[in-house]
C-alpha cells in the first residue's frame, strides 16, 4: 500500500516539476501563435528576467518593485527584438527566423551574465517552502512549494485564456495568428502586435524564471533546463496553451517516474533525455502533438 | 479579347486518330474533411492525345492532377495505367513510369540554376552510386556529362540557353514557368501534366508556350494533359476536352462538342443548378 | 583586369562542370593547398601550428558534415556535438582493441559508426520537418552523451572515465596523442581535410548534391520528379555524421588528447552551428570560412583584452564572447545569409571588373 502512496507522490512531484516547464512552454505558444516564430531564446528570456528581478531584490529594492521594473524591462527586451531582428527578417523562411532566435538567445545569455554577474542567485520571495504529509498514515509528501507553483501556473493560464478571447488585443493576436496578411488588410498593425505578444511572454518568463529561481536558484544552467520546454511543446503542439499545460505534466510525471522506476537499472539521470526522447517518439506517430493542428500541404 | 493565335496548321475540324488509352480513371472520389473536391469522375485519356481539363476555379482540376501524380490517394476509385489498376497511384512510381507534371503555382529549386533544375529532372536515369559520386572522375563524370548532353537538348527546344546558370529565383515568372516546363520534358515523359502552363503569360508568351507543347505533342508522341482557362488556346490546341464543375464531370468531347454544351455554358456563366 | 570569365570558353561538358572554373581560381587553391601542406609547417610557430590552425581544421570537417545536412539538405541538427562524440567513442574502441590497424583507418571506421548512429536518428525524417527535426536531434544530442559517459565499455572500462588518446603513428612518425609534434598531426589533419573537401566538392555539384537541394527547397516537387525523400535525407543524415565522425574522432586524437565528452556537448553543436551559418548555408568553402572564424574569434578577443591590458575578467570575457555569437548570428542573417561565402564572392565579382567601377 505504501508503493502505492510513493507512486503518487512521485507522480504528483513530476506534474508539478511539469508545470514549471508548461510556464516555459507558454511563452513558446504565446509567441508561435502571434507570429509564427517559434522562439528559441524563450529559455533564456525566463533567466534574464529572473537575472533582473534577483538582482533588483539585491540592490535592496522591494518586491513589488523589482517585479514591475522587470516587466518593463522585457518590454524594453520586446521592443528591441521587434526593431532590430522581426522587422528584418519579415519574409524570410521560418528556418532563418529559428536561427536568428538561436542568435538572440546566445546574446541575450550573454548580455544578462554581463550585467548581473555569472554566479548563483538564491531568490527568496517568499513561496512556502514546507512539505504537507497527505493520506491516511500521513505517507505521501506533497511539497507546499510545487502546489504553490502549480496554482501559480493555472491562474496564468486562465488570465492568458480570458485575455485572448474577450480582449479586443486578444482577437487581434489570434487573427494575426490565423494569417499575416489577412490582419494587416484589415488595420491590424503588425509591429505593435509583435511588440505586445514578445512582452506578455516576456512576462510569462519572468514568472517562469521567479519560480524556477525560487527553486533552484538564478543561475546559468536555468537556460539548459528551458530546453525541456520543446519537448513540452512537441506533446502538446505549438500552438494550443491547454497542450502547453498538460504537454508539460506527461513530461515532468514520465520524466520522475522513469527516473525513480526505470533509471536505478540504467545508471541514473535519464532525466538528461528521457524528455526528448518520448518526444521524439511522439513525433513518429502523431507530427502535430497532441493537440496541434494537422497541416495539409498544397501544390 | 486577343486570342492564341492558332497555331495548328490543320483545322481543328479535322480530328486526329489516337491510339488506347495510357491513362483510364474510374470513379474517382476525393475529398478534404467535409469538401468534396472530386465526385464520381471517370475519363480515359489516349495515347498521343492533347486533353484538356477545364472548368470554373474551385472544380478540382489540380486535385485531379494531384491524383494522377500520386499526391492525392483518391477515398475510391481507381486509376489504370500503364497496365496496372490501382486505387491510387505511388508518385514514385508515377515518376519512374513516364509521368512528369508543371505546377499552378510553380515549383522549381529555387536554391539553385536553371541547369541544375533540368538536371534534376534526369535523377531517375542516373545511378551510379555514392562512391563513384564521390570521386566524380570516371563513371560519375561520364553518367553527368551523358545526361548534361540530354539537358542541352532541351535547353536548345525551350530557347533557354542564356539562363543556364541564373538561379531560378532570379528570373522573371515567364522565363520560370518555361524552365518548369523544361524539368518536366527531361524526364523524357510519356504524359505531360500541365497545371495552367500560361497563366500569367501575354500574348507572345502564350504562342511561345503552346508552340512548344504542341512541338512536344508532335515530335516526340507525348500525351499531354493540360488545365487552362484560355478558351482560345483551349480551343485550337486541344483533341479533346475534359469539363469539371464542383468536382463532377459534366462534359468530355471535341472542343466544338463541348462548346455548344449547355450545361458547360450554364457552369460558365454561373446559372444554378442542383 | 587579372581576374576575369571573359575569353574563357568551355568546350567539353566537363570542363564547364569542374569545380574551378575559372584557371585562375585553380592556380589560387592549388597554390593554397600546396602552402598548406608545404609552407606552413615550415614558417609557422608551434602554437599556432597546433592550438590554432589544426583545431579550426577540425572543425572545418564538422562545418561541412553539418552544411551537408542543414546547408545542402535542409534539415536542422542541433545534434552535431553527439555525432562527433560516436566518432571519437568509435575510434578509440577500435584503436584500442584492434592495436594492428592503421590510424587512418581507424578514423574512418570511427567515422562509419557515426554514420550509421546518424542514420539511425535520421529516420525520423521522414515524417517530420523543420523545428520537429531539431527537437529530434537534441534528442540524439543528450542521449548519446548521456551513453558514452553511463557505459563503461565505451572507454575500456577506465577509471577516470576520460582515457587519454592512443599514440599512433603513420610512416613511423607518431601523429595522435600528447608526444607526437604539431608538425606530424597537422599534416595527418590537413591531408584528411583536403581528401574530405573534396570529396563533400564532388557530391554537391553531382547527383547527389542535387537530389539534397531538391529536398530542401521543395520537397514536395521533389518527389513528385521521383526523388525518394527517405532515401535523400538518410543519405545526407550519413555522410553528415561520417564527417562529423571523423571530426570528432580527429579531435580527441589529436589535439585534446583525451576522449571526453564534454567536448562535444550542446554548445559544440551551437558552435558548429555558427560556424555554418556565419560561413555560408550551402557552401563548402564557407564551411571553412565560418570554421576559422567562429574559431578564432574567441582567441582573438582575449588577445585585445591582453594587449590593451584592459581589467576584464575571464568570466566577463565569456560573457562578452557569447553575446558577440548572438550579435554575428543575427547580423548575418539579416544582411548576408548565405554568410562569408558570399561576401568572398561579391569580392569575386568586383575583382573581375576592377579597375572599373561596374
Amino acid at each position: 500500500m505504501s508503493e502505492f502512496w510513493f507512486f503518487l507522490e512521485v507522480l504528483l512531484s513530476g506534474m508539478f516539476a511539469g508545470t514549471m516547464y508548461s510556464l516555459v512552454a507558454l511563452g513558446f505558444v504565446l509567441i508561435f501563435k502571434a507570429s509564427g516564430v517559434f522562439n528559441f531564446a524563450q529559455g533564456t528570456m525566463v533567466l534574464f528576467a529572473a537575472l533582473c528581478f534577483v538582482g533588483f531584490l539585491e540592490m535592496g529594492w522591494p518586491i513589488a518593485v523589482a517585479a514591475i521594473v522587470s516587466v518593463a524591462v522585457m518590454i524594453a527586451w520586446a521592443v528591441a527584438v521587434e526593431r532590430l531582428v522581426l522587422r528584418h527578417l519579415v519574409n524570410q523562411a521560418p528556418i532563418i527566423l529559428f536561427m536568428a532566435t538561436i542568435g538572440i538567445a546566445f546574446f541575450l545569455e550573454g548580455f544578462g551574465e554581463f550585467i548581473w554577474g555569472g554566479d548563483v542567485h538564491p531568490l527568496n520571495v517568499g513561496i512556502p517552502n514546507d512539505a504537507w504529509f497527505v493520506g491516511p498514515e500521513g505517507e505521501m509528501m506533497i511539497q507546499q512549494f510545487d502546489l504553490a507553483a502549480a496554482v501559480i501556473a493555472g491562474l496564468l493560464v486562465t488570465v492568458l485564456a480570458l485575455f485572448f478571447h474577450y480582449t479586443r488585443i486578444g482577437r487581434a493576436l489570434r487573427a494575426v495568428a490565423d494569417d499575416h496578411q489577412a490582419a494587416l488588410s484589415v488595420g491590424i498593425p503588425l509591429n505593435q502586435i509583435w511588440v505586445i505578444v514578445w512582452s506578455v511572454a516576456g512576462f510569462v518568463a519572468l514568472v517562469a524564471g521567479i519560480i524556477w529561481g525560487s527553486r533552484l536558484g538564478v543561475q546559468f544552467s536555468l537556460s539548459i533546463i528551458a530546453l525541456k520546454a520543446l519537448p513540452v511543446l512537441i506533446l502538446g503542439g505549438f500552438t494550443s496553451v491547454p497542450g502547453a499545460i498538460v504537454g508539460g505534466l506527461i513530461i515532468g510525471a514520465g520524466e520522475k517516474l522513469s527516473e525513480i522506476y526505470i533509471g536505478p537499472f540504467l545508471g541514473g539521470a535519464i532525466e538528461e533525455w528521457f524528455a526528448y526522447v518520448l518526444a521524439m517518439f511522439f513525433l513518429l506517430f502523431r507530427p502535430q502533438g497532441l493537440f496541434g493542428e494537422r497541416i495539409i500541404e498544397r501544390v | 479579347m486577343a486570342e492564341a493565335e492558332n497555331v495548328r496548321a490543320e483545322p481543328s475540324a479535322q480530328t486526329r486518330v489516337f491510339g488506347e488509352p495510357v491513362l483510364t480513371l474510374e470513379n474517382i472520389e476525393l475529398g478534404f474533411g467535409g469538401v468534396k473536391a472530386i465526385d464520381n469522375v471517370s475519363f480515359e485519356v489516349r495515347k498521343g492525345e492533347v486533353l484538356a481539363i477545364i472548368g470554373p476555379n474551385g472544380a478540382g482540376k489540380s486535385s485531379m492532377l494531384n491524383c494522377i501524380n500520386g499526391f492525392y490517394k483518391p477515398q475510391s476509385g481507381s486509376i489504370t495505367f500503364k497496365g496496372r489498376k490501382l486505387p491510387a497511384m505511388d508518385p514514385h512510381f508515377a515518376a519512374a513510369n513516364g509521368v512528369a507534371r508543371t505546377f499552378q503555382n510553380i515549383a522549381l529549386f529555387r536554391g539553385m540554376s536553371t541547369l541544375d533544375n533540368l538536371m534534376t529532372g534526369r535523377v531517375l536515369k542516373m545511378n551510379r552510386g555514392f562512391l563513384w559520386q564521390a570521386l566524380y572522375w570516371g563513371p560519375a563524370q561520364r553518367e553527368e556529362i551523358e545526361h548534361r548532353a540530354y539537358v542541352e537538348k532541351v535547353i536548345d527546344f525551350l530557347e533557354i540557353q542564356a539562363i543556364r546558370r541564373t538561379p531560378v529565383g532570379r528570373l522573371p515568372y515567364g522565363l520560370q514557368k518555361r524552365v518548369e516546363l523544361g524539368r518536366a520534358l527531361a524526364m523524357e515523359p510519356d504524359i505531360l501534366l500541365l497545371d495552367e502552363p500560361m497563366a500569367g503569360m501575354n500574348v507572345e508568351e502564350k504562342q511561345d508556350m503552346s508552340r512548344f507543347v504542341l512541338e512536344v505533342n508532335e515530335e516526340f508522341g507525348t500525351t499531354i494533359v493540360l488545365i487552362e482557362h484560355d478558351m482560345g488556346v483551349v480551343m485550337d490546341i486541344s483533341d479533346r476536352v475534359v469539363v469539371l464543375d464542383y468536382g463532377r464531370k459534366i462534359a468530355d468531347g471535341t472542343p466544338d462538342e463541348v462548346r455548344a454544351n449547355q450545361h458547360v455554358i450554364d457552369a460558365y456563366l454561373g446559372v444554378a443548378h442542383d | 583586369m587579372f581576374y576575369r570569365e571573359a575569353g574563357i570558353f568551355k568546350t567539353t561538358y566537363a570542363a564547364d562542370q569542374a569545380l574551378f572554373r575559372i584557371p585562375i581560381d585553380r592556380l589560387f587553391v592549388a597554390a593554397v593547398i600546396v602552402a598548406a601542406f608545404v609552407v606552413v609547417p615550415l614558417v609557422a610557430n608551434e602554437y599556432w601550428l597546433g592550438s590554432i590552425i589544426m583545431p579550426a581544421l577540425i572543425l572545418s570537417i564538422a562545418a561541412l558534415g553539418l552544411n551537408i545536412l542543414t546547408g545542402y539538405c535542409g534539415q536542422v541538427s542541433l545534434g552535431t556535438g553527439a555525432f562527433m562524440a560516436a566518432g571519437a567513442y568509435m575510434a578509440y574502441k577500435i584503436a584500442t582493441n584492434l592495436t594492428w590497424m592503421p590510424i587512418p583507418l581507424v578514423i574512418i571506421l570511427g567515422g562509419l559508426c557515426a554514420a550509421s548512429i546518424g542514420l539511425a536518428f535520421g529516420l525520423p525524417s521522414l515524417r517530420i520537418k523543420g523545428f520537429y527535426l531539431a527537437v529530434t536531434t537534441l534528442a540524439a544530442q543528450f542521449f548519446l552523451l548521456w551513453l558514452f559517459q553511463k557505459v563503461p565499455w565505451f572507454v575500456n572500462n577506465s577509471a577516470s572515465g576520460v582515457p587519454t588518446a592512443p599514440p599512433r603513428a603513420v610512416f613511423g612518425e607518431l601523429v595522435t596523442g600528447a608526444e607526437a609534434t604539431p608538425e606530424a598531426r597537422y599534416l595527418f589533419v590537413l591531408a584528411f581535410t583536403v581528401i574530405l573537401a573534396l570529396i563533400a566538392g564532388n557530391l554537391v555539384r553531382g547527383r547527389i548534391g542535387r537530389t539534397w537541394m531538391a529536398i530542401r527547397d521543395m520537397d514536395i516537387a521533389a518527389e513528385l520528379i521521383g526523388i525518394r525523400p527517405l532515401h535523400t535525407k538518410l543519405s545526407a543524415f550519413a555522410i553528415s555524421s561520417f564527417y562529423c565522425g571523423v571530426s570528432g574522432a580527429l579531435w580527441s586524437f589529436c589535439y585534446i588528447n583525451t576522449v571526453e565528452s564534454s567536448a562535444f556537448d550542446i554548445f559544440r553543436s551551437f558552435m558548429i552551428l555558427f560556424m555554418v551559418i556565419v560561413g555560408g548555408l550551402g557552401s563548402v568553402l564557407g564551411s571553412f570560412l565560418g570554421a576559422f572564424f567562429i574559431f578564432l574569434l574567441p582567441i582573438a578577443l582575449n588577445n585585445v583584452v591582453t594587449t590593451f591590458g584592459l581589467p576584464i575578467a575571464t568570466e566577463t570575457i565569456t560573457h562578452i564572447e557569447f553575446m558577440v555569437f548572438g550579435g554575428l548570428i543575427v547580423f548575418f542573417l539579416i544582411v548576408e545569409p548565405h554568410g562569408l561565402a558570399r561576401l568572398w564572392q561579391i569580392v569575386k565579382e568586383k575583382l573581375r571588373l576592377w579597375p572599373f567601377p561596374y
